[in-house]
């Protein structure tokens, strides 16, 4: 049974189609990549997917449960958690309270207990603490906590953004471009980080990367959009062999320049 | 002495506004240019309590507060859809709505000609130990989760989203404490001045509260506090100087915004580790004394 399942979804803005009739069905336990050229709608279906944008036609249903009409935060609570294309850290606040904030949609307490500082309320404070440096050291940031989290280095910072999408204890992962300005060894770390993370908790991932050697070294399966419409999906070997793809990413080899 | 304890007094209202606006600005990043109305709200209906109808002075301040906080949510529903710089407006027409409100309230608030014979029952010892309440229970609001959700979308409301925030729903919360706080800070205004009238609580009044969270640096509770004591102080300090003070006032203001535009804090809070760390800090820039010298 597929976990994460979208149905002929459509967004349109104005005339334009940014997305248009797209169907994924992930299992769980997968990692899937979502490819294409620049403007292809990518991050559209993750905006869709997460309810920042609402489809103009077609279902998204998480674990079975149709997505329509939840608001952002709603649907990160019901186990579907993304990290942004460009990096959208609470850059201010601390690691660990990046983290924490993420972590503490279901805490038990309210205003009242807040200003009064009961025990429920240091009960759950330290819980909320000991969550967070427990995420923090297995993404391998723990002695990172305390910095601000501009002040830390790029790749830490895109480690931080996963690790504060897992603080929500996500079934369903949506990575828009992780590897986004790394370098091939940065990318590689990365990939492990990923494999890593998807065993250790159980997740199912669904990830948008311009980094080929990424896509086809952790995909099992690519779906490839081309100005919102899907063009190819198959095995990463199928996809790289297939004409269509090479064609929406390199252009049209012209007869003459074949020859010549 | 007596001026001197008036001052402080109304130091000390001004504190619990400021530092109201101040988790609403600084904390939640939602600028507003219209919270003297909030304050006008709690000092009205603190009055008309207490004078018209005789009802105690503390139930009516715990009722003006009531009302402040409530006008603030009702407000804040439709308001707080805006986004940014709209928001700000939108609020700066509540402030003019709620002046002219007063302004034609007729025997109710007295109109133009404002409202007097408020039992003069803000003394220092109350209105301190009322302002010190407040700010511990700003603390304890802001470093509880709700502290950290406020954070969350000043910082990138769309990522508090995706992390599970319901930014709309806090951010109604934070206004809502927010009106709440001006409005105490308005019943106790009023029961110290004991005559109001809505032209105190003009757009110049709600630029003031404005300035103070600005100058004492988003972000930081003391730093809002700090704030109030120099711009409510330093006008006073300066009487004998007649006009020249309101020069010196707004060379303070631009000053600030030249040299340190995150303001007097800068985000931090005051404690007195940082002050230990300035001393140091000071200590190792003289020449020929502490660390500075070994090298």
């Amino acid at each position: 049974m597929s976990i994460l399942k979208i149905e002929g979804l459509t967004k349109v803005f104005g005339g334009l189609t940014a997305v248009s009739n797209l169907n994924i069905s992930i299992p769980q336990g997968r990692i899937y990549g979502l490819i294409g050229p620049n403007g292809a709608g990518k991050t559209t279906v993750f905006n869709m997917i997460t309810g920042i944008y609402q489809p103009t036609r077609g279902i998204v249903e998480a674990e079975g449960k149709s997505l329509a009409g939840l608001k952002p935060n709603q649907i990160a609570q019901a186990g579907v958690a993304r990290t942004f294309q460009n990096l959208r850290l609470f850059k201010k606040l601390t690691a660990l309270e990046n983290i924490i904030i993420a972590g503490q949609y279901n805490t038990k307490y309210n205003l009242v207990t807040a200003v009064l500082q009961n025990r429920a309320f240091k009960e759950e404070e330290k819980r909320l603490r000991q969550e967070a440096l427990q995420l923090l050291d297995l993404v391998g940031l723990s002695e990172y906590a305390e910095y601000k989290a501009s002040n830390l280095p790029y790749g830490h910072q895109r480690r931080l953004e996963i690790a504060r999408a897992l603080a929500l204890k996500p079934k369903i992962l949506l990575l828009d471009e992780p590897a986004a300005g790394m370098n091939p060894e940065e990318s590689l770390a990365l990939m492990g980080f990923i494999r890593d993370i998807k065993d250790k908790f159980g997740l199912t991932i669904l990830l948008i990367e311009h980094h080929m050697e990424i896509v086809m070294g952790i995909c099992e399966h690519i779906v490839v959009l081309n100005f919102g419409v899907e063009i190819a999906h198959g095995s990463p070997e199928e996809i790289q062999n297939n004409s269509e793809v090479i064609t929406a990413y390199l252009g049209e080899v012209e007869k003459d320049d074949a020859a010549s | 002495m007596g001026y001197l304890l008036g001052i402080m007094t109304l130091i000390c209202c001004n504190i619990i506004v400021v530092i109201g606006l101040s988790l609403l600005t600084g904390f939640t990043g939602i600028f507003s240019f219209g919270h003297a109305a909030y304050m006008a709200i709690g000092a009205y209906s603190a009055a008309i309590l207490t004078t018209k109808l005789g009802v105690p002075f503390v139930l009516a301040l715990i009722v003006a507060v009531m009302i402040a906080a409530l006008a603030g949510r009702l407000i804040g529903i439709p308001t707080l859809k805006l986004v940014g710089d709209y928001f700000a407006i939108a609020m700066l027409g509540l402030g003019e709505t709620v002046r002219l409100l007063l302004d034609n309230g007729g025997k109710l608030t007295g109109g133009a000609r404002g409202f007097g014979n408020i039992p003069g029952k803000t003394a220092f010892p109350i209105a301190f130990v009322i302002m010190v309440f407040s700010v511990i229970v700003m603390r304890n609001i802001i470093g509880s989760r709700y502290g950290r959700c406020f954070l969350a979308i000043r910082e990138d409301e769309l990522a508090a989203e995706c992390c599970g925030i319901d930014t709309y729903g806090l951010k109604k919360t934070s206004l809502t404490i927010s009106a709440a706080f001006g409005g105490l800070g308005g019943a106790l205004f009023a029961h110290y001045i004991t005559y109001i009238q809505p032209i105190m609580f003009d757009m110049a009044k709600s630029t003031e509260i404005a300035a103070a969270v600005v100058f004492g640096g988003l972000g930081s509770l003391s730093g809002s506090i700090i704030a109030s004591i120099i711009l409510i102080g330093i006008p006073e300090v300066l009487r004998p100087l007649y006009q020249w003070r309101l020069v010196f006032y707004g060379l303070l203001l631009v000053g600030t915004i030249v040299l340190r535009p995150q303001g007097l804090m800068g985000g931090r809070e005051f404690t007195i580790q940082g002050l230990k760390n300035a001393a140091q800090w000071v200590q190792e820039k003289i020449p020929g004394r502490g660390k500075g010298e070994k090298r």
